[in-house]
């Protein structure tokens, strides 16, 4: 099992979920981050003053998958969320040990749908 | 020779300031239903259109709106005030100074093109917003407010009965909504996801500035601490109420709960269907336009737009433009001369005429609002382009039209 | 050493904190997210629209242990967010390959806890 994190751009978010349900990837845990890569970042001007390089809103997805979820998953990610431009964001791909059902105990592969 | 009537005149001013904080009411009514990469850009809008508007007023609005003439608009006669003093101007308050009424109606022509501002929400550019503001206000607002309110307007001439801005304030700006909707088009992504109001509590805290200030609106246009002002300060209290009664329950009947959003959208239909009348009608009928205003605007919001598809995001045309409407029109049904006896009969009460007579000033007031609106769209699109690009409508109005973020994620 | 996460459901985390002091586990790493597995997500209405699957609030826990607490974590977890419905959540085991405590730049087990 693997688990899949992904950074991707707030209004991407929607696209990339679509994506993901076609892909028969229902569960799916998203939170707000802040972040850049390659982007400088954001000016911000507060009472005249410029602040530059504030860090960029980003959405965090978290999907934990079986092995043959792998690649349906990465190809859902990026073809919801790619526009070629700087700023997409990243994907990255973890060993996962184990998995549990709270609601059930069970472990596993029976336990990541 | 005309003496002020103290009473009067604070009473007068006092709703000049209430109608002021309409402006920012509505920044948040309408600022809490964007998303919150865009909150600033609300209220940014409606706080500029305050300040630029303010100015026009004084320099030359006031003069073409009212100063008396038989034509088009007002005269120039009263550019920078001139001769708009402390004496009063009985044609159109007899007990008040010239100045208070002037500054009352400020308030009036400032609130009307903000309530556009909901239609193009989320996509329009900050400097093209300007242009389109200033002359929307001198090109619509100015001659229709002349017709309706002006000494030597037509519409007046002919009986028309507006008290406080049924036609000059709800339905030039909800008509407008409507084709600034039409030619900007759809916000990006829309087909995937409308997105999700992100402060209802705003929304509500709106509303509720708003109801208070309507106060000053349609009682305050009594333009004297008399009976008027007081059934007018009832009629609307009450069609509020019912508005915000009458989506409850539809909400309930068709989607089996009731929310908050949907009640205070019913509170603001019920208070713009009342403002033509407020002056005119008892309270029986201020419940009835109340309870109407929000069943037909439930039904536009919610039936008709999505099967349209114009993207009126926070539906100024389907709040505004519905029941101001249908609040003159209703006006030339229920209107009394025992309420008051400067006003007329309506159709109810034995006078089809009236009820022509609003049917007519709604039908110019559509077509000439609609019509003057694209061609000062077209003008700003052909010229410095309306539309924000489509990376800045994805990274928000806040950060790429002001420099500014409403909320930190962090601290 | 393990990074467990979970995803709890928002009215269980007391629960769930209480568990895990009683295990002895007091590092956790707490923040909000948005997600659904199983549950169809919530149903919304605005301006009488209504919106069927958005995602539904929850609560991520991110929990750095050695072995030897990989169990007695799991378990608390488990007992404090377990309803028996649909949305009580997952569990997430991951291998933690370096710990560095940032005050001291001790590494490893000594600086897990």
């Amino acid at each position: 099992m693997k688990l899949i994190v992904a950074i991707i751009q707030p209004h991407k978010l929607e696209e990339v979920k679509e994506k993901l349900y076609k892909a028969e990837v229902n569960l799916i845990t998203v939170s707000e981050v802040l972040g850049h890569g390659q982007q400088k970042g954001v000016t911000e001007i507060y009472r005249g003053a410029k602040e530059t390089g504030n860090l960029l809103r980003k959405i965090r997805l978290e999907i934990a998958v079986n092995e043959s979820f792998v690649e349906p998953t990465i190809k859902a990610i990026i073809k919801g969320a790619q526009t070629g431009n700087i700023g997409d964001g990243k994907i990255f791909v973890l060993d996962l040990e184990r998995c549990i059902r709270i609601r059930t105990g069970e472990e596993g592969s029976l336990a990541i749908g | 020779m005309n003496t002020v009537n103290t009473g009067d005149t604070a009473w007068v001013l006092i709703s000049a300031a209430l109608v002021m904080l309409m402006t920012p009411g509505l920044a948040f009514f309408y600022g809490g239903m964007v998303r919150k990469k865009n909150i600033l850009s609300i209220l940014m809008q409606c706080f500029i259109v305050l300040c630029l508007l303010s100015i026009q007023w004084v320099v030359y609005g006031y003069s073409i709106s009212f100063a008396p003439n038989d034509g088009f608009w007002g005269g120039f006669q009263w550019f920078c005030l001139n001769g708009v003093g402390v004496e009063p101007y009985p044609d159109y308050a007899a007990t008040i100074p010239h100045q208070a009424f002037m500054i009352f109606q400020a308030m009036f022509a400032v609130i009307t093109p903000a309530l556009i501002l909901g239609a193009f929400a989320e996509r329009m550019k900050f400097s093209s917003f300007l242009i389109f503001i200033l002359l929307w206000a001198t090109f619509v607002y100015a001659p229709v407010c002349h017709w309706v309110w002006g000494t030597g307007g037509w519409l007046k001439k002919l009986g028309v009965l507006d008290f406080a801005g049924g036609i000059v304030v709800h339905i030039t700006a909800g008509i407008a909504a409507l084709a600034t909707a039409l030619v900007i088009g759809k916000r990006k992504n829309l087909e995937k996801n409308i997105p999700s109001p992100h402060n209802l509590p705003f929304v509500v805290l709106g509303t509720a500035l708003l109801w208070f200030g309507w106060f000053g609106f349609n009682a305050g246009s009594a333009l004297a601490a008399n009976g008027i002002a007081v059934s007018a300060f009832v009629a609307t209290n009450t069609a509020a109420a019912a508005g915000g009664l009458s989506w409850a329950l539809m909400d309930l009947i068709r989607n089996g709960r009731t929310t908050m959003f949907g009640t205070a959208s019913g509170a603001v239909a019920g208070l713009a269907a009342v403002t033509p009348g407020a002056g005119f009608i008892s309270v029986v009928p201020a419940i009835a336009i109340g309870l109407v205003a929000s069943l037909i605007c439930f039904i536009a919001v919610s039936v008709i737009k999505p099967k349209l598809g114009y993207d009126d995001s926070l539906d100024a045309f389907g709040v505004h433009c519905i029941s101001g409407t249908w609040g003159v029109l209703a006006t030339g049904l229920f209107a009394s001369k025992l309420v008051n006896p400067a006003g007329a009969d309506g159709l109810f009460l034995g006078n089809p005429k009236q009820f022509l007579i609003q049917l007519i000033a709604v039908g110019v007031t559509l077509v000439y609002a609609f019509a003057v609106t694209m061609i000062i769209y077209k003008i700003v699109d052909l010229t410095i382009g309306v539309r924000v690009d489509e990376k800045e409508e994805a990274m928000g109005l806040d950060l790429t039209q002001h420099h500014e973020r409403a909320y930190t994620v962090l601290e």
